[in-house]
């Protein structure tokens, strides 16, 4: 085989588990939403920027009638986020929601 | 060596909601349009700029389809898809075909058809621009990745969402007087900060609508170019820079950098700063990116780019003047046609032929073309 066939198709880099928390940095609700979404308008959508430092798009899910403000803290949840085709298979991933206050 | 490039004829048809008019059709009449401006017959290429030809039409390879609808058939044609940015990113091909010496002369047409579908099928249709991903996987949309930078700016910058309405009064003024804009309704100060929300702080009164439309220029060597026509708009600048998919993968959210490089370098090769325009029709999609564009081209200081929209320096007297056909907030948004429009417009405004819009001595106009959140960028500077 030359040399330019790739085999392993993994993008180069190491694994890393983020702790799934951090805070708004930006948010909007969405009032006009596509297809697959629009029985969940109005929803939040924010930019999260996550204590070890990136930061990523996300739903911020469960808040009721809670206010939202950036520099809310936030922590991951696994949610349905849509759903596809006729049969309606579910496809999970990632919301956040305000961090639950804990009994000590 | 690369040779000169100008704009040789122009072509459009009104931005509107043609449901009367297929794709072809649209193409067709902006085509020969722009062939009987430039008083030729034929040309040796056709680059078509268009974003949803296959999904909200069901069509692609319109570069076959247009040219033979326009009488052009047999000849090379292709479309050129960068989203919103398709139609500037077409002019840029066509303009480096041209320069390069592979052809005498190119039309280069922006063709649309958005409206065929609505509601939530067009909010899913247009979200394709966003990072699939990361971003439109959560139920982004365009219009949310605008918010998000939106409510960012007002946060830092302690802007409220009133500042913003001057870019949108000035789009709709110029308007009412571009026979061939969607609205030409005018937009009462104060209004703006009152209208329904699309996603907040985005409302209705602030993303440019979606139209359907066709654009055409027909570009030839400008050393020919005399020889041709009496007016030819030299292309002095062309440039593409573009920046990640994603929003929340830039290192600084506020700054566009892919509008920054793209402008530097377009300006560089026609040795101007962008202060030195008469014009500009930017891509005034929302009014955010208006603000993050003038900023990041250097025309305002961070933080002060929605101060050009309040304070009277821009509109058809002012000392660079923006969206004088209406830009993309009233003469409407054909996606992958506007790049084109802007071209058609600026030329008119440069031929001194733009009527009621004319912005006098006009001699220098920069257009801007910009594919998601900035994620392509096409700047072109445009003189005579």
């Amino acid at each position: 085989m030359p040399d330019s066939v790739r085999h392993d198709v993994q993008i180069p880099g190491e694994r890393f588990a983020f702790a799934g928390t951090g805070e708004i940095y930006t948010y909007t609700i969405v009032q006009e939403a596509p297809e697959g979404y629009d029985d969940q308008a109005p929803y939040v959508v924010a930019l999260v920027k996550l204590d070890e430092g990136p930061m990523i798009t996300a739903q911020i899910t469960d808040l009721d009638d809670q206010p939202l403000e950036i520099g809310d803290r936030v922590e991951m949840v696994t949610r349905k986020l849509t759903t596809e085709g006729k049969r309606g298979v579910i496809i999970y991933g990632y919301k956040f929601r305000k961090i639950l206050h804990r009994e000590p | 060596m690369m040779h000169e490039v100008a704009i040789i004829g122009i072509g459009q048809t009104p931005v509107a909601e043609h449901w009367g008019s297929s794709l072809r059709d649209l193409a067709a009449v902006a085509a020969r349009a722009a062939l009987d401006d430039a008083a030729i017959s034929a040309v040796n290429a056709l680059y078509v700029g268009n974003a949803f030809a296959a999904t909200i039409s069901g069509q692609s390879q319109i570069g076959a389809l247009i040219a033979d609808h326009a009488g052009l058939g047999g000849i090379e044609a292709w479309t050129v898809d960068a989203a919103d940015a398709s139609g500037g990113a077409a002019l840029r091909a066509g303009y480096l075909a041209v320069a390069s010496g592979a052809v005498d002369n190119v039309m280069v047409l922006g063709v649309e058809k958005s409206t065929d579908m609505v509601a939530s099928a067009r909010v899913r249709a247009r979200s394709v621009s966003l990072d699939a991903d990361y971003e439109a996987i959560q139920g982004a949309t365009v219009t949310a990745q605008a918010a998000l930078l939106m409510q960012r700016y007002m946060h830092e910058y302690g802007v409220p969402l009133s500042a913003f309405e001057g870019f949108s009064i000035n789009a709709h003024r110029n308007a009412g007087k571009n026979p061939n804009a969607m609205y030409r309704n005018q937009i009462k100060p104060g209004a703006f900060a009152r209208a329904p929300m699309v996603a907040s702080p985005v409302s209705l009164f602030d993303g440019a609508p979606d139209g359907d439309g066709a654009a055409a220029v027909i570009l030839a060597r400008a050393d020919r170019a005399a020889d041709m026509v009496p007016q030819p708009v030299r292309i002095a600048g062309s440039a593409v820079a573009t920046d990640t998919l994603a929003i929340h993968d830039r290192k600084e959210l506020l700054r566009l950098s892919a509008v920054m490089r793209s402008t530097e370098a377009a300006c560089a090769r026609a040795r101007i700063l962008p202060s030195d325009v008469d014009l500009f029709e930017m891509h005034d999609s929302y009014t955010i990116l208006s603000t993050l564009a003038l900023e990041a081209i250097g025309l305002a200081p961070y933080g002060q780019g929605w101060m050009l929209s309040s304070d009277g320096r821009i509109g058809g007297d002012a000392q660079i003047a923006i969206s004088t056909f209406g830009g993309l907030k009233a003469r409407g948004n054909p996606v992958g046609a506007t790049g084109v429009y802007q071209a058609v417009e600026a030329t008119l405004q440069l031929r001194g032929t733009a009527g009621d819009l004319q912005i006098a001595g006009a001699q220098r106009a920069l257009i801007q073309n910009i594919g998601g959140m900035a994620s392509t960028v096409v700047t072109h500077v445009l003189t005579v």
